[in-house]
């Protein structure tokens, strides 16, 4: 009992989780109609690769910033499998070559391809959502952290990783639907995606799902790997130079983050029907960014409400003023990274709970401070630029 | 034999058209090099200081021809000048209001300065509408140079090579030939003891991303006799042009002319023999695979962290 009340952070961390899931299993299913029900539903699953970011960033140190990727393969993989079942030989008839997705019969292609033949079965598909984005990610890791790459320059690369996918997809007109993606999934092993009840199901679904990687990050942010991680985000060389080998830690979090990335894809296929190369390149690989660094990048609960916020605000204003949404959304990457480097999280850490309980004041939790390479207000950050006795990262 | 020379003919002309993309990815990529090996930092907008040069230049071509035509065959070399120092200038005023508060947050940098693109991407769409514009390149850059009866070479090309040699050069002698310079391989080499012996490192930082974002704002003077300028023009080269940075290997300028070459030339010689999308993908493949093997980049300076 003591170790989960641990792991979930205290009576302050428990009442937090219940507040969210209160309101994403509670409130939003009450109050909202179907249709915004699914879209708050798209909204989670973007939650999903901010929760990783919030592992691997906040805590880790490490920027990626193709995070779309492995949305992008856990989304595609699934996309694949509702697509094979979507197009039997029974309703594809009309096509020159039936039994093959439409997109493939517009291609002229006449035989499924290769890659294709697995994703018939839905145990393979599953594995193969969770499997090949952690093998990626392994691979891209074990590359760069083994040899001690700088930050900026790992962001550099995974980003030219989202480039070479995105226009891999787009290219790959016969294979991967090309810029239109896979579209028109219809149904998961017989049982119809597109109606209001499979939404809803799909959506509790999801939400449980966000729920489990919410905390497992937990659980590992509150075990001794947790503090490792902050200590190698803080002080690299002195982790190295205690015996842990830093690059293996490195790696673990980039795979786990990589892992609720494309869990969230899979679900973003189920909930949404279709998949394209529009969530993978870098434009949405940095926006997802964003969301966790509006909730805070310091908070697995905050990154679920940028995510929220973050996309409802997009959904609004590109809706009603367009022309304005790209000055807000690039105003909000400069505001939150000069100003809040904590985002909503750090906020009320620092405001709202001091206003809740002027009586019951407790220090703040380790957690909650910021490291010294993230000051939390400008005026410090100025202060700390021009001391003459400034050590270089 | 015939089809010996004409094969020969069409790898020279593709290689030449390596050659012209080389030119504005090095240009694109020096002042980004500058900046990342002096300071850390990735400067995200800096695709959008080329939008800045290739505007201006179609600013200045559009005032020409209305005002003073006859100025036409000359105004360009006054659009590369104008254009270096309004992106210049911008940069100036970005590196002291933004870049300098993010000091030892490189990462950080890197998202405020992709907000700081997304809004002056808009910015440019709402000034300038979001159709492609086209300034009127002088006379004597139209048409090609006939070297055989099959190979010819626009002059277009030619010029934006020749701008480029140029720009190059004024850097190198910058670098090792001025006050400037000196101060400049000072802070790359050690910013605390260059700041222990009197460097204003600050001022050099400013100086330094102003001149980057200046060599930037050439690139789109330059870019505008290759293609049409869009709101969006200068970020489709910032993935590679990173790619040229990091390929390179920090810090070496060296490094930079042979990556955006090697980079250039591969995709362009590639999309002889398949689709430009597979050559693009091949190309970032290729140098993303050397990449996580040699991560220092082609020549990493040789100084211990």
């Amino acid at each position: 009992m003591n170790a989960l009340n641990k792991m979930l952070g205290g009576r302050q961390g428990v009442v937090g989780l219940l507040i969210l899931a209160t309101l994403i299993l509670v409130v939003f299913p009450l109050t909202l109609d179907a249709f915004r029900l699914n879209m708050v539903g798209k909204y989670l699953t973007y939650a999903f690769v901010a929760v990783g970011l919030v592992l691997c960033w906040g805590y880790g140190g490490i920027l990626s910033l193709g995070q779309g990727v492995f949305f992008g393969l856990g989304g595609y993989c699934m996309a694949m499998f509702l697509k094979l079942e979507a197009s039997d030989p029974e309703s594809t008839k009309i096509q020159s070559t039936p039994g093959i997705p439409d997109f493939m019969d517009w291609n002229q292609i006449t035989e499924l391809p290769w890659l294709w033949v697995p994703f018939h079965s839905f145990t393979f598909t599953v594995m193969a959502v969770i499997v090949l984005p952690v093998l990626l990610a392994l691979i891209i890791g074990v590359a760069l952290f083994r040899r001690r790459v700088g930050d900026v320059y790992f962001s550099i690369v995974t980003q030219a990783i989202a480039l070479i996918l995105t226009v891999l997809i787009i290219g790959q007109q016969g294979l991967t639907g090309g810029i239109n993606g896979i579209t028109d999934l219809k149904t998961l092993l017989g049982w119809d995606i597109r109606s209001d009840s499979a939404r809803l199901l799909l959506y509790f679904i999801n939400a449980g799902l966000l729920f489990g990687c919410i905390l497992f990050g937990k659980f590992i942010l509150n075990s001794k790997l947790g503090r490792l991680l902050m200590a190698m985000r803080d002080k690299e060389e002195r982790v190295r130079f205690s015996g842990y080998d830093v690059a293996a830690f490195k790696v673990f979090v980039y795979c786990v983050a990589a892992c609720f990335s494309a869990i969230g894809g899979a679900m973003f296929a189920l909930q949404v029907g279709f998949m394209s190369p529009s969530f993978v390149g870098i434009v949405p690989s940095i926006e997802m960014v964003i969301f966790a660094a509006v909730g805070g990048r310091m908070s697995l609960l905050g990154a679920v409400y940028g995510s929220l916020l973050v996309n409802y605000g997009k959904t609004y204003f590109s809706e009603s003023f367009p022309e304005l949404w790209l000055y807000l959304m690039g105003g909000l990457f400069i505001a939150v990274v000069m100003y809040f480097p904590n985002g909503l999280a750090g906020l009320w850490e620092s405001h709202g709970r001091k206003w809740l309980s002027g009586v019951t004041r407790k220090p703040a939790t380790v957690i909650a401070s910021p490291a010294p390479g993230i000051t939390p207000t400008p005026a410090l950050a100025d202060k700390k630029a021009a001391s003459p006795l400034e050590i270089q990262p | 034999m015939e089809w010996l020379s004409e094969f020969g003919a069409i790898a020279a002309m593709q290689g030449f058209n390596g050659l012209s993309v080389f030119c504005v990815l090095l240009l694109m990529a020096l002042g980004l090099a500058i900046i990342f090996g002096q300071m850390g930092v990735i400067n995200m907008a800096h695709g959008e200081f080329l939008t800045i040069g290739a505007y201006t230049t179609y600013m200045l071509s559009t005032l020409v021809q209305t005002w003073c035509p006859w100025m036409q065959p000359y105004y360009f070399f006054f659009a590369i000048a104008l254009s270096f120092v309004v992106a210049g200038a911008i940069g100036w005023v970005v590196e002291w209001v933004m870049i300098s508060r993010l000091y030892h947050r490189p990462l950080d940098t890197l998202l405020a300065t992709w907000g700081l693109s997304l809004v002056m991407q808009q910015a440019f769409r709402s000034i300038f509408g979001a159709r492609e514009v086209s300034a009127n390149p002088p006379e004597w850059l139209m048409g090609a140079v006939n070297l055989t009866d099959a190979i010819e070479i626009p002059r277009n090309g030619l010029f934006v090579m020749g701008l480029t040699v140029l720009m190059t050069g004024g850097i190198f002698l910058m670098l090792y030939r001025t006050r400037w310079g000196l101060h400049v391989r000072a802070t790359v080499q050690n910013r605390i003891m260059s700041r222990a012996v009197g460097i204003n490192t600050r001022k050099v930082d400013r100086m330094t991303f102003a001149l980057g974002c200046g060599v930037a704002g050439v690139a789109g003077a330059a870019f505008t006799t290759i293609g049409s300028t869009g709101p969006t023009a200068g970020s489709l080269y910032i993935v590679d042009t990173f790619l040229v940075v990091v390929f390179g290997g920090a810090a070496s300028l060296f490094g930079t002319i042979a990556s955006a070459f090697a980079i250039a030339q591969t995709q362009s010689l590639s999309e002889f023999f398949m689709s430009g999308s597979m050559a693009k993908v091949l190309t970032l493949s290729i140098v993303i695979l050397i990449l996580l093997m040699r991560p220092q980049g082609l020549f990493a300076s040789k100084v211990r962290k």
